[in-house]
């Protein structure tokens, strides 16, 4: 049984369509990063699945339970942190963890200490006085604090510095060892590709693309940096060969992932001095998904 | 240090041009309200009857500790009413204008990080502190000037140039005061809320001490920058010296706080910040708790409000037949009937008046809901194991259990000045069945803000119309001849009117069994609706 199962979901704020017919599986144990730009609806996706804002159309379903009927049911095994942390300006973030913690039901007394020492917060100051990422600190405490079966954290870190940053990554690698599923909506693409299992990138309300990494990578191209003793004839006639450039002796070139042994084979007899390949980056991924329609993708 | 004062000219125009609605609202509100009022008092009491018996009501000590000491009560003329009535109440609004004005300039700014953005600049490190508190001072004797012509042009005989300018001058000086004051706890404590605290505390303790002074010792008076500011006796004999020694205080205030401003880093303070709790108390851990505990400091000063403001009105009923027999005005607004003295038929209308004023602080601890949604603060819970209906609930309980206790607070206050101060002492138990009659009103309203939550949180402002309007058809029905139907679209006007009507259980239950509807719906909308964060 998937952890988190979205079918279709459609949310539309009077004529204005957030999310169009997305579709999204978490299974047990994974960790699954949701990537898109300001606006595409990640938040809305979170928060329909929380259960404040209710769906126009399809199923977001949450251990088998529906996200909107059985929010409080849900809820108790559920760890959030939003992206935009706002904290009662005259409580303590002592007081904010405990009240948190104490509000999903269980409590782990000893966690809560360890991740206060851990992320450096200074528990007897007034949320009035914490900066952006020592709010973030407070819900990210309240969130590892808790015995939760799925955290649902959106862009946790964009005010961390990234020692902050690292100590976040052990605990998702520590929660992914103790079995639990992670929803993790970012920005920072390379805290996406260390820890996600699966990935969907989301765009004007539709999930434009959805898989492993490894998947997404191979539908992409590979770069290619290459030097050879003989300059290299007619390269731009090969299938699957895009956006050559020559600087000096040296020739860039990106290859579909499909046609990476032909173009080897072609280029071989040239007498290769130097090749550097580099699979592509999320944020080339992200880029050539976003940049106009995909452009010649 | 070098250059402390550089740029200060265009500091000053700079928050200048940040007030420039703002400044004038304050001014031209004191200044109008001041002159307003000046121009209705000689209407209330025109034969000289009425004046003595006035005169001799100033005497009571309740009145005494409200308004300061009545002087020249033995030629009792329109400008010695003047000054009497009003002056320590517009002097406190100037203090509070000067507050406000002075943190926002001061220690909010600096909180903000915009004090750390204008010293980036060539602006000397005394400058913002400096320009507000001269921003002030021009402001007030701006205020100064429009007050002292306006009341010298009313054209009243005992109120001439000298004592009009005087009674500007009274209210200036304590504007200028409590700048100064509030700039010296802006250096003192580390954030802009806590000098808010220090400031108005010691606002309502120069006003206390003020009270007692003028009743028991008068030197108590004296400290008191309220209670100095009255003995300059405007209208009556006009003495200044109050209004040098209250600016010579204010120098010394700012001066005081120009050295702490000088010694400290930007963004420090000398009151350290005390540190707050580690751990949550186990009030905190439920939406009722936590609702209870952002609005503690808000419920206990309402509750303590009703009461004092039940002991305002309850110090006037004692001379109550002799005061309104003679205003003509004050009749007409009270419900006719043959059979109930008039102080029955006041109190009536009392009830209905302090229940509505009571319904404020009720509306305000519901649609603090509202406000934590628009601040994205209710999400945290209802990511939690809560559910939509324990949070919208624990607003609604609070409203409605607020309901009965500002009620019994404003009884309270009534019934322990009236024990003063009247003759034939009310009986509480008129009191307490006219203040338990009203309930069902105020609970009404807290059906409808629960209502507004649920299907139209963005029009929550509505509540408030509709208790302005109750406010308005009961204070002027009577005397405006409004027909019946308006005020029978308040649930006030539903009320019977006890001691002069029968109690009556049905029309109780009835708005009872309408606020159990209102409340039921909004919850059906909260729990239907999508909530904004």
């Amino acid at each position: 049984m998937s952890i988190i199962s979205v079918r279709d979901l459609t949310k539309k704020f009077g004529n204005f369509t957030a999310l169009d017919g997305i579709n999204m599986e978490v299974e047990e144990g994974e960790i699954y990063g949701f990537i898109g730009p300001n606006g595409a609806g990640k938040t809305t996706t979170l928060r329909i699945l929380l259960g404040i804002l209710k769906a126009t159309r399809g199923e977001a379903k949450i251990f088998g339970k529906d996200a909107w009927k059985d929010a409080v049911e849900i809820h108790r095994n559920v760890a959030y942190v939003p992206g935009d942390v706002n904290l009662w300006p005259n409580l303590t973030g002592g007081e904010v963890i405990d009240l948190f913690v104490k509000l999903r039901g269980s409590n782990n007394k000893s966690r809560r200490e360890e991740l206060i020492e851990r992320f450096d917060l200074d528990p007897s100051k007034k949320c009035r006085t914490y900066s952006k990422g020592n709010r973030q600190k407070v819900a990210l405490i309240a969130a590892f604090a808790s015995d939760a079966d799925l955290y649902i954290l959106d862009e946790p870190t964009s005010g961390l510095d990234p020692l902050m940053e690292n100590i976040f990554q052990e605990y998702i690698k520590l929660a992914r060892e103790e079995g639990k599923s992670v929803l993790l909506s970012s920005h920072i693409l390379s805290e996406v590709e260390k820890l996600c299992d699966k990935v969907s990138i989301i765009r004007e309300g539709k999930i434009i693309e959805s898989g492993s990494l490894e998947e997404l990578r191979h539908l992409t191209r590979t770069s290619m940096m290459i030097q050879t003793r003989e300059p290299i004839e007619s390269l731009n006639r090969l299938k699957g060969v895009h956006d050559i450039e020559k600087r000096n002796n040296t020739i860039y070139f990106q290859v579909d992932g499909e046609e990476l042994d032909n173009v080897i084979k072609y280029i071989s007899p040239f007498g290769i001095i130097k090749l550097e390949s580099a699979p592509p980056t999320l944020e080339d991924l992200f880029l050539r998904h976003y940049k106009g329609d995909g452009g010649e993708a | 240090m070098n250059k402390p004062f550089a740029n200060i000219a265009q500091t000053i125009k700079f928050i200048l041009r940040r007030d420039r609605i703002r400044i004038p609202v304050w001014v031209l509100s004191i200044a109008i309200f001041t002159i307003l009022i000046a121009l209705m008092l000689p209407n209330l009491y025109t034969s000289s009857m009425e004046r003595e018996i006035m005169a001799e009501t100033m005497k009571n000590p309740a009145i005494i500790v409200m308004l300061g000491p009545g002087y020249g009560l033995d030629n009792y003329t329109d400008g010695a009413m003047m000054a009497h009535f009003m002056l320590v109440f517009t002097a406190l609004a100037t203090g509070i204008m000067g507050i406000m004005l002075t943190v926002r300039h001061t220690r909010e700014d600096e909180e903000e990080g915009r004090i750390e953005m204008i010293r980036s600049l060539p602006v000397g490190a005394l400058s913002p502190l400096t320009a507000t508190i001269i921003m002030i001072t021009i402001v007030n004797i701006v205020l100064t000037v429009i007050v002292g012509f306006g009341l010298y042009s009313l054209g009243f005989e005992s109120m001439d140039l000298e004592g009009s300018f005087l009674y500007g001058a009274s209210i200036g000086v304590i504007g200028i005061y409590f700048a100064a004051l509030t700039g010296l706890f802006a250096q003192l404590s580390t954030n802009s809320r806590s000098t808010l605290g220090y400031s108005f505390t010691f606002l309502i303790a120069a006003y206390i001490v003020r009270g007692i002074g003028d009743i028991e010792y008068e030197i108590l008076s004296l400290i008191s920058p309220l209670g100095l500011i009255l003995r300059t006796e405007v209208y009556v004999s006009n003495n200044w010296w109050p209004v040098f020694a209250t600016l010579g205080q204010s120098i010394l205030l700012f001066a005081l706080s120009l050295y702490l401003n000088s010694i400290r880093d930007l963004g420090a303070g000398f009151i350290p910040a005390r540190p707050g709790r580690k751990y949550a108390s186990s009030l905190l851990s439920s939406p009722l708790g936590l609702s209870i505990r952002l609005q503690r400091t808000s419920i206990i000063a309402w509750t303590v409000g009703m009461y004092v403001l039940g002991v305002s009105y309850g110090s006037i009923l004692g001379d109550l037949e002799g005061f309104l027999d003679t205003s003509g005005v004050l009749l007409k607004m009270l419900p006719e009937s043959a059979d109930y003295s008039i102080t029955e038929r006041f109190i009536t209308m009392l009830m209905t008046i302090l229940s509505i004023l009571g319904s404020i602080p009720v509306l305000l601890y519901v649609l603090k809901l509202k406000s934590e949604e628009k601040k994205a603060r209710t999400a945290h819970l209802l990511a939690r194991a809560v559910s939509k209906n324990s949070l919208i609930g624990s607003y609604t309980l609070i409203g409605l259990v607020a309901a009965p206790i500002t009620q019994l607070m404003s009884v309270l206050g009534l019934w322990s000045a009236a024990i003063f101060v009247m003759d034939n002492l009310v009986s509480m138990d008129i009191l307490f069945k006219s203040a338990l009659a009203h309930l069902p009103a105020m609970w009404i309203m807290v059906g409808l803000a629960v209502l507004l939550i649920g299907y139209l949180p963005n029009l929550t402002g509505l509540s408030w119309l509709y208790l302005g309007y109750s406010f308005f058809v009961v204070y002027m029905g009577e005397m405006l001849q409004l027909p019946d139907w308006m005020s029978n679209l308040s649930p006030f006007g539903h009320i019977p009117q006890i001691p002069m009507e029968e109690f009556s259980l049905v029309k109780m239950l009835v708005l009872i069994a309408i606020t159990a509807i209102l409340i039921v719906a909004g919850f059906v909308g909260y729990n239907t609706r999508d909530l904004e964060g």
